[in-house]
């Protein structure tokens, strides 16, 4: 087959380069000028100036549009974009289920959306009401002592949780060197070890894709403060031996650290205080259904176990009789708290907490083991399904998403890339590729429980049909993908040889 | 339950398929005796009336800045909000996609962020900007950590006019790194000695402006003196509306500076989600964390964006990555720009000049309540006041009234016996006159 032959070629099509409702737009500073606004403003008061020499003396250089103009052109660049939305998105490690409308309406709310931070505590009792609800249930679904509510995302909160293993450690005298970490982890895990001034080291994983025990014991030592451990981890799969783990770190005077990325696949079955863990963060955006709005912004919660939990960091809330106190600062906190710092300005993602919450409470106890169960039914049911086709490098059955590696390709010339890049003209994203590193050309599919079995029916009888496109010898096919979406692949390397990272006049079309 | 497709027939058939006999079995790898079944102490799922009846009961419980005359910043700004900003950033497109590693099915956020790192760079008067931080205080701290990358030294200097939110993230992200970390005492009269602390040892120095006590600074002597000691000037604005109308960091010579962007687009929530604007010299853009976007053509010759420079980022680098983070504030970083498209260069420059006489015309009407004095130099939307009692009662006292009348400064300060009686008052195009006579009357009454 030939590039164009069976599908049109864009641009050429049309006058415009439009297609259809896929319409190109220029860049905000490319329309409109310097004197225009959409926003009608009232006049400044008339008093003294008392900016004097501190005033700007240039303009900005911002384009001056009307509203319509600025509402048409976001409404066209979001035309460009994939989204949970419009359609299923298998990206492994990421879990991107359904977020849910009800929860933006309540974040909106009087009295919730718009409070300031620094009201006094007495005009903000359902705010702090709010965030000791949210941190009850995290609490309890982890069975943990206590939890940090302030941490911004994933990365932030696994560096709340070895900062306060690190205060730990220095509290029993030694804050000791090493960070244990598995080869399979998320890059996230050794770059917080590092901002704490631990150096990493790596623990092999076995031929099952699990951690190496024999490995784990040679590599344990007083100088080894904790270990940080995805589970299930980033193959899918859970550490069968996690207490074991938990047993041997502890024996050892570290603390266990569990990243809780995948705790989708746990929520609602296993508190994973039963499995030893000291710390643990949860991706509000991901296992709580919190939108991840094209990046951010998410929170990420760690639950704490007895003996860190008083080196939370600040703020934090405290019920007492009657009444919702934050406590700010360590004059506040009192003795028996040792809180190690903060981690973020005013209290953390208000506003993530918020959607979480009403996540929880519209699902229950009941309905997150449900969601736990349909996820991991679900990603199993595409392991059974595609195995056949598609190499598939551990036994199952996995947790909440399956793992396959690049075997099926050997020989026809296509890549794991190629192969995904054939998928968005299907009218998928991708799956999370080449990740994780143990396995060769890997393709992780995390379908989450917000699908169908119609749609993953569907999405397997289209892996199928590439994966037998592959094999019948039509590379071509897959190295001209994708050819329907508003832009095809991208150079990547001339963006990284040659940055423009803003437009400037010069440089504009 | 409504946001589960799966049928108990779906269910059946899906195990029947795997070779399961329940999905139970599925979790076999979970040691049994730790699965816990039916022991969580929490209720059973409720429909979305229920929910929302909830939610609304909470909001009650609290005094809503809508319902209430509101003079209060230290760091957090209530400004108006075009409606279009938040219809916009409710497009499914935007709010539920991923981080844009799939340039193809992307360009639109891509895109948006590009328009947005421009737009800082515009406001800040800087050369390169990133795709956005978390917020200030942290993207305060990645400018602390990113100049000791840059100069490989070992100490840093805060002056005492930084947002203490921000000064404390800085201490704790570098706590752990061998980096020291000097800050200055509070300093509300704007007269700290930046300028003879300026040594080779340092790498940079964080100031602020207007500062977390309401004070302008020029920080061109300051840039100076720090180049001509190797040191980087990191300076942070905590709002983003004062860009409209001052001189910006870059053109008093600033490498880095941080600007909370909240002021713009996005509700107060509380103070989050919030977004940390970070902007930078060209030469120092390898050594920059967060995400950056970059322009590029796609394999038919077109312009698109792809995500790029990720050589610095932690999922290539791993430890040895310019930071850890790996998701940034998308979706606020495109409701600021939303927020900055609307207003434009003239409408951002009316916004700071109607923000500024705001403030100016409030400060004449609390200067002239007695035992009310205005502290410290020049200022933009918010200044301090001294009063002649704590300030912590006198709020309390006001929020009796239903009136938001300020921050008391001993909220942040509470060891600082001479900022007792210290409180930051702010005024925006939000405060109406009637506003501002309804503070000034219950003022009168709570300090008699």
């Amino acid at each position: 087959m030939i590039e164009g032959q069976v599908f049109p070629s864009v641009p050429a099509g049309t006058v415009t380069g439009n297609r259809g409702l896929v319409v190109e737009e220029p860049l905000l500073f490319e329309q409109g000028s310097v004197a225009g606004s959409g926003v009608d403003l009232p006049e400044p008061r008339d008093v003294p100036d008392g900016l004097g020499g501190f005033r700007r003396t240039t303009p900005i250089g911002l384009p001056g549009l009307s509203e319509p103009q600025v509402v048409r052109h976001y409404t066209r660049l979001s035309q460009k974009n994939y989204s949970i939305d419009a359609g299923f998105y298998p990206l492994g490690s990421c879990t991107m289920k359904y977020n849910p409308r009800l929860n933006e309406k309540l974040a909106r709310l009087s009295g919730l959306g718009d409070l300031h931070p620094f009201q006094p505590i007495s005009t903000v009792q359902g705010a702090l009401e709010m965030m000791h609800s949210l941190a009850v249930w995290l609490m309890e679904l982890t069975g943990m002592a206590g939890v940090a509510m302030s941490p911004a995302a994933g990365a932030h909160g696994e560096l709340c949780g070895i900062m306060a293993i690190r205060a730990a450690q220095e509290a029993k005298g030694n804050p000791r060197k090493i960070i244990l970490v598995p080869e399979s982890a998320h890059g996230t895990n050794p770059a917080s070890a590092s901002l704490c001034g631990y150096s990493v080291v790596a623990i092999p994983a076995t031929s099952e894709g699990r951690v190496d025990i024999a490995a784990l014991k040679e590599k344990l030592s007083d100088e080894v403060a904790g270990i940080m451990l995805t589970n299930p981890n980033t193959c899918g799969l859970f550490e069968r031996d996690v207490r074991e783990i938990a047993d041997l770190v502890h024996a050892a005077g570290a603390f266990f650290y569990m990243d809780g990325a995948n705790f989708n696949a746990l929520i609602g079955r296993v508190k994973v205080a039963d499995l030893g863990v000291d710390a643990m963060h949860i991706n509000l955006h991901k296992t709580f259904s919190t939108p991840h709005g094209g990046g951010g912004p998410g929170a990420g919660p760690t639950v704490l176990s007895p003996a860190l939990v008083a080196f939370a960091p600040l703020p934090f809330v405290r019920k007492t009789k009657d009444a919702f106190e934050l406590v700010e600062t360590r004059a506040q906190a009192g003795e028996a708290a040792h809180p190690f710092g903060r981690m973020k300005g005013f209290h953390g993602q208000f506003g993530v907490m918020l959607r979480a919450l009403a996540y929880a409470m519209s699902l229950g106890k009941d309905g997150l083991r449900q969601t736990s169960g349909d996820a991991v039914l679900n990603a199993n049911y595409l392991l059974a399904r595609l195995k056949d086709v598609l190499t598939a490098p551990f036994d199952g059955p996995c947790m909440h998403e399956a793992l396959f590696d690049d075997g099926f390709l050997k020989d026809t010339g296509v890549t794991t890339l190629d192969f995904a890049k054939a998928l968005i003209d299907e009218g998928y994203h991708p799956m999370t590729m080449y990740f994780p590193l143990v396995v060769h050309g890997a393709l992780l599919m995390e379908p989450t429980e917000s699908e169908s079995k119609q749609t993953l029916d569907v999405f397997i009888d289209t892996v199928r049909g590439l994966a037998a496109k592959a094999l019948a010898g039509d590379a071509d096919f897959f190295h001209a993908a994708p050819r329907l979406t508003p832009r095809r692949r991208l150079d990547e390397t001339l963006a990284a040889r040659k940055p423009v990272l803003r437009w400037r006049p010069d440089v504009a079309d | 339950m409504r946001y589960l497709p799966l049928s108990a027939d779906d269910r059946a058939e899906m195990l029947d398929a795997i070779g399961a006999a329940s999905v139970e079995d599925l979790f076999c790898d979970i040691p049994a005796d730790v699965r816990a079944s039916g022991v969580f102490d929490l209720p059973d799922h409720q429909g979305e009336m229920a929910v929302e009846q909830a939610f609304s009961a909470l909001a009650q419980k609290s005094l809503s800045p809508a319902c209430a005359p509101t003079f209060l910043g230290a760091g957090a700004y209530r400004h108006h909000i075009p409606a279009a900003v938040d219809a916009l950033i409710q497009r499914g497109e935007f709010l539920t996609s991923y981080t844009p590693y799939q340039p193809e099915i992307s360009q639109g956020t891509l895109q948006a962020l590009f328009e947005f790192q421009t737009q800082v760079c515009l406001l800040t008067g800087m050369e390169v900007a990133n795709a956005s931080m978390y917020d200030a205080a942290t993207a305060c701290a990645e400018a602390a950590l990113m100049a000791a990358r840059v100069t490989r030294r070992k100490a840093v200097l805060i002056s005492g006019g930084v947002h203490p939110h921000y000064i404390d993230v800085i201490r704790t992200q570098l706590a752990f790194t061998g980096i020291a970390c000097d800050r200055l005492a509070p300093d509300p009269l704007g007269i700290e000695d930046l300028l003879g602390r300026v040594s080779p040892d340092l790498a940079c120095v964080v100031v602020q402006t207007p500062g977390f006590f309401g004070g302008l600074s020029d920080f061109s002597a300051l840039a100076a003196q720090c180049h001509a000691n190797g040191v980087l000037l990191v300076v942070a604005v905590a709002e983003p509306v004062s860009l409209g109308a001052l001189k910006p960091p870059g053109e008093m010579g600033a490498d880095i500076v941080v600007v909370d962007g909240s002021s713009l687009g996005m509700p107060l929530s509380f103070g989050g989600p919030g977004v940390g604007l970070f902007a930078v010299r060209e030469k120092y853009v390898r050594n920059m964390p967060g995400r950056l976007v970059g322009q590029t053509v796609d394999v038919d010759g077109r312009r698109g964006w792809v995500l790029t420079l990720s050589t610095r980022e932690q999922h290539i680098r791993r430890e040895k990555a310019t930071s850890n983070i790996c998701t940034n504030s998308g979706l606020c970083a495109l409701a600021f720009s939303i927020h900055v498209a609307l207003l434009g260069d003239t409408g951002l420059a009316k916004l700071a000049e109607v923000n500024h006489a705001a403030a100016v015309a409030l400060s004449r009407k609390l200067a002239a309540v007695k035992g009310v004095k205005i502290v410290g130099p020049a200022f933009f939307n918010e200044f301090a006041v001294m009063l002649p009692k704590p300030a912590a009662e006198v709020v309390e006292a006001l929020a009796a009234k239903g009136i938001l009348g300020g921050v008391p400064v001993s909220r942040f300060y509470p060891s600082f016996p001479e900022l007792e009686n210290l409180m930051l008052v702010a005024a925006t195009e939000t405060n109406s006159d009637a506003d501002m006579d309804a503070l000034v009357a219950a003022l009168k009454e709570v300090l008699q």
